[in-house]
This record gives structure tokens, sequence and C-alpha cells, in this order.
């Protein structure tokens, strides 16, 4: 099952970083969620793996399954999908406001005057 | 207990939330709030840096769960120190906002930046590593919203760089705890130096793997070269009262590598001996470098002060890697007159943005701007603060970290770096000053300037400066307490920790070079 496990973890550990390098945001931001589902599976890992344990919950038991690592999953799971969400739609914006959705930004010229506010794209945040 | 530790947390989060839903159209109830709001903190900073000072240790456990198993906040003199001195930035950066108007450029500004405090304030206080992880993404996810706070598409752009940086940074904090919990079985800062310490060396891979991944992390907030790439775009684009606010961000990266490698990875651990200080020092003087190199080459003043942000870190981290009391004390005084004068050249930023055509800040000829005297002035002051020259607080800071290099044995290529760099940095401020206010076009419809409130803002900051300069000794003696109880993490663990079992462990002679005894059995691979 180690095997297994840690395969998992790094094949979607090399598949998110090699994603992540591309140049379009749109394959960078697949990239970031493979990465997290890779570090989601090493958190929930660090208890150690086991099968048949019971939860914490009861008395009496010799051995149960580690509650904190569920609990960290948890919360990185909250915490990664919240953020996917904004990538995607700040993605979406620059890409609509830039017509173009490669990741590296290109030499600012002078006269150039893009940093003036945009209408309506405050509704971003 | 003493409820007060809690305030810096609770307050921006009950208040940024009623922003968003009662004042969301109402811009003065909003403003009015929100300077309210930072008054407060302001006046609970300083008690908490009041109540720090003594020396002793305020530790508050969430829910009242004791220590290992519940998360706790913590508060001794470098936390007392850091949230005074966010709580102090943020309200003339605040002001600032609302002189200039910016905070009506686009929506939820106040309540993002109240978001944004309550992060910082709680990576400053948590005792719990994994509990910094979130504050770290409190204070990003509200870094987001303000970044591309009025959009454009140059700044939407920067703000996905940005973005994605940091959440690369955030897997890869991840991937650091679950090593630590898997080597260790704990999350809290105290028990984990307590495990930590135990570890012997023989078995030290995977901790010092951990050790490593936490450096890369925190290097990325702190913007260590190679891993700095986020910060001129994201800086130079960002809103300038922003970025000013971002200013203490890159300091949040450093007070992590001051906690986490004086407390858990500290130079007494043999797991991970000699593993951070070799690494940091060197990458300190080329960020040092590069940061003051980009200074003379930039074209534009944002990217001018985003680059003496990244030279500034350099500077500080030069003296964080030393690792001991005088360069922690260093330090200390440094990051509190860079944050300040970081803050508040990138004010200056704004002035000038605000006073030429098409919010441009190239460093090319341009109609002479409004009040370009006064704006002048304050760049002047600002620069001699960024540089480190005589009159104000950066040169008494480079000063000491000089000093507190002395025993190193790269002590002459160190003094060469700062020195040279400093020189460049000069070379740098005197050619964007010249550049912005002398070589102008004479004068036409300039677009209108802001009220007195930038200004004010803007001179606090530097009264800020000029006071931290008038008051270096007894400051000094604080940072030197500061330093001295750092390094004696016994104490720190057995405040958090009453009863710990194994205390005694803990080194509470304050002895560095005391190497701790190989414990018998071998570390607590298992939790259950």
């Amino acid at each position: 099952m180690e095997y297994l496990f840690s395969t998992a973890v790094g094949a979607l550990t090399a598949g998110g970083i090699y994603l992540v390098l591309r140049q379009r945001t749109f394959t960078v931001i697949l990239g970031i969620s493979l990465l997290t589902y890779a570090v989601n599976l090493f958190l929930f890992a660090s208890g150690r793996l086991s099968i048949n344990l019971p939860a914490v919950l009861r008395y009496g038991t010799e051995t149960y399954g580690d509650p904190l690592p569920q609990a960290l999953v948890l919360t990185a799971i909250v915490i990664s999908f919240g953020m996917t969400a904004v990538i995607v739609m700040l993605g979406l914006g620059a890409y609509l406001a830039a017509r173009d959705d490669r990741i590296d930004l290109d030499d600012a010229t002078p006269g150039a005057t893009d940093t003036a506010p945009a209408q309506g794209k405050g509704d971003m945040t | 207990m003493n409820h007060l530790i809690l305030f810096p947390v609770l307050l921006p989060a009950v208040v940024g939330a009623i922003i968003i839903l009662v004042m969301r159209f109402h811009t003065s109830l909003a403003r009015t709030f929100s300077v309210a709001t930072s008054l407060a903190l302001l006046g609970i900073g300083w008690a908490l840096l009041w109540e720090g000072a003594s020396g002793r240790f305020m530790v508050y456990g969430l829910g009242n769960w004791p220590a290992p198993f519940g998360i706790v906040l913590v508060l001794d003199r470098l936390s007392a120190l850091m949230v005074a001195l966010t709580a102090t930035l943020a309200l003339p950066v605040l002001l600032y906002a609302i002189g200039s108007g910016w905070d009506t450029r686009g929506r939820h500004f106040h309540a993002l930046f109240l978001f944004q405090l309550m992060g910082i304030f709680g990576a400053f206080l948590t005792g719990d590593i994994f509990n910094l992880f979130v504050f770290f993404e409190i204070l990003l996810i509200a870094s987001y919203g303000l970044m591309i706070h009025a959009g454009g598409t140059r700044r939407m752009r920067a703000g996905v760089q940005y973005v994605i940086y940091n959440l690369l940074g955030s897997t890869l904090f991840l991937f650091a705890l679950g090593t630590l919990y898997a080597v260790t079985g704990t999350l809290n800062m105290a028990d984990l130096a307590l495990r930590v310490a135990e570890i012997p060396a023989e078995q030290s891979a995977l901790i010092r793997v951990a050790a490593v991944l936490l450096l890369a992390v925190f290097a990325v907030k702190a913007a260590l070269i190679p891993l700095h790439f986020w910060l001129p775009a994201t800086y130079a684009d960002a809103p300038a009262p922003i970025a000013a606010l971002f200013a203490i961000m890159t300091k949040i990266g450093a007070y992590a590598i001051l906690r986490v490698f004086t407390l858990i990875f500290g130079p007494g651990v043999v797991a991970t001996q000699g593993l951070v200080g070799t690494w940091l020092m060197p990458a300190a003087l080329v960020t040092l470098a590069v940061g003051m190199i980009g200074v003379l080459g930039a074209r534009q003043m944002g990217r001018l002060a985003a680059f003496a942000a990244i030279g500034s870190m350099g500077t500080l981290l030069v003296a964080i890697a030393l690792f001991t009391p005088q360069g922690t004390a260093a330090a200390l005084y440094y990051m509190v007159h860079s944050t300040l004068a970081g803050a508040m050249l990138f004010l200056v930023v704004d002035l000038v943005r605000a006073r030429r055509a098409g919010e441009a800040d190239w460093l090319t000829p341009a109609p002479l701007m409004a009040q370009s005297g006064l704006v002048a002035s304050l760049f002047f002051a600002a620069a001699i603060a960024m540089a480190g020259m005589p009159p104000l607080s950066g040169f008494l800071g480079k000063l000491l970290v000089m000093d507190a290099v002395r025993s190193h044995p790269l002590v002459w290529t160190i003094w060469a770096v700062i020195l040279t760099t400093s020189l460049v940095a000069v070379l740098g401020f005197a050619r964007a000053g010249s550049a912005l206010f002398w070589n102008t076009l004479p004068p036409e419809a300039a677009p209108d300037a802001p009220t007195t409130l930038p200004f004010v803002a803007t001179g606090g900051l530097l009264a800020m400066l000029t006071l931290l300069t008038l008051a270096a000794g007894p400051v000094t003696g604080f940072m030197a307490a500061t330093a001295a109880q750092l390094t004696a993490t016994g104490s720190y663990i057995s405040a958090v920790l009453p009863d710990a079992p194994d205390a005694p462990d803990a080194p509470d002679a304050p002895d560095p070079s005391d190497p701790p005894e190989a414990p018998e059995a071998p570390a607590p691979e298992d939790t259950q």
C-alpha cells in the first residue's frame, strides 16, 4: 500500500510541476490543482497509513486512526478549493483584459498607460 | 488569562465582516469604521508591546485547551514588537489610501485591508505552525484582492503571477508541515522544539528536508534570491498604498525565519546543525547586491522602490543569518527601520504618480509636477532612509548590522558588499531624483493633486523614522533584550508547556553552544 500511495503522490507532484512550468495560465492552474491533490494525499499519509482502525472517539481501544492529519487535510482542501476559484477568476479577468493568457509579463514601455484603472474590474475582488 | 492578545485577530475580522455586510456602499461609514479600528489596533498593539516588554510570556490557549493539543497564541517580545510595528504602519497607510482616494477606485478596500491586518497579526502571534500556515493564507487571500484593487490590464496580469507564485509557496509549506508532522507528531512550536532537539544526527534526513522546505517557503515570503521573482512586478504594479502595506509582508518571512530557526531548528539542535546559516548568508548577500543594482537600473519609480525593498531584505537577512544575539538585535532594529522607510518610499512613489499625466512613474522628462518641492524633499528623505545615509535610522541600522558581523569568518566580504551596495543605492536614488524633479519640461495642466492627508500620512512615517533615530538607544536596548529572549528558547517552551515531561531536556541555560545530550530512546515516531 505504501508503494502505491507514494507512487500516486509522486506522479501527481511530477505532473503538477511539469504543468506549472508551462506558459499558459490554464495549464498552470491545472498544475496547481494537481499539486494540491498531491499535498493533500501527502498530509493524509503523514499520520501513517493504516487500515481498519477505529476513530479516536471510543474508549478502550489500543490504537486509533490519527485524527490530526484529517483535520489538516480538511483545512488544506478548503483553502486550496477557494484559492483555485480565485485564481481561475483572476486568470479569466487577466485573459479578458489582455486578450492573451500568457503567464509572463512583457516589459512595460513608456507611454503605455495600462496601469490606469479599468472600468468595472473592481468587481473581481 | 488576559484576553487582550486575542483582539488584534478578532477585531479586524469582525469589523471587516461588518463592513462587507452592512457598509458596502457607504464609503464614509466604511472609512470611519476602518480608521477607528486601525486606531484601536494601534492602541492594542502598543499595549501588547508594553506587556511584552516586561519579558513575561503571555500564552492564550484558544478554547482553553492545554498547549500541545489546542492552538495557542503566544506573545513574547518579538511578536509584541511585530504587532506594534504593523499597527503603527497600518494607520498612515490607511490615511494615505483615504486621502488619495485609492479606497474608492475599487470595491471592498477597507474590508480587505482589515482582513490583511488580521492575517498579519495572527501570523505574528500564533504559537502553532499549522496556524501560521492558516494565517499566511488569510493574509495572502486578502493581499490578492488588494493587489488587483482598481484593476487594469497590467495589474491583473501581475496579480495572476503573484497569486500563482504564492499558491506554489503554500503548497510547499504544506509539504513541509506534513514532513514535520510525520517525523515529530506535533505542530505546536514549543512541542516541536522539544521533539526536534531529541532527534539524533543519524536519523535526521527527514527533519532536515522539512527544515529546508520551511526555509524555502519563508524565503519566498522574504523575497530572498532566487525566490524573489514575484516581488518587483507585484510591488510595482500594485496600488502604491497597498505596496506600502506590503512592506510588512516581506518582514513576515523574516520573522518566520527568525522564529522557526531559533526556536525549533536552533543553532544547538544536532539534527539540523549548520544547515541554514550556510545557505542563508550567501543568498542574503546576493539579494542585497541584486536589489541595489536593481535600484540603479530601474526605469520606473515603482520598480525602483520594489528593488529597494529587495535590497533592504538582503541587509536584514545578512543580520539574521548570523543567528547570534547581537546579529538578531541589529536585524530587528533594521527591520523596523526598513518597514517604515520602504512604506514611505512607496507613498512617495504614489505622490509622484498622482502628479504626472497618466499616472506614469517613468524616469523620463515630464512636465514639472505640482508641489514639486515638497514631494522632492519627501523623496529625498525616503531615499536617505532606504540607502542608509547618515541622518536617519537606516545608517544606524546598517552600522549595527556591520558591527554584528565582525566575528563572522566572511566579515570583509560582507562589509564590502554592504558598503558597495549602499553606494550603488545612493547613485540609483540620486539618478532617479534628478530625473524626476530636475529634468523636467515646462509645467502644463497637471492632474489635480490630492489633498493634504497624503502628505500628513507620508510625513507621519518620516516622523516615525526620525523618532526611531532619536530613540535609538532605548530601542536597541529593547532589541537586545528581545534577541536574548529569542536565544533562551527554554523559557518559551516552559511558558507554553508548563508541565512538559521533557522540560528538563530544554536548554534552560541560554547557551546555544551547549550541545544537548543525546537521548537514549529514538525520536517519538508515532503519535498513536
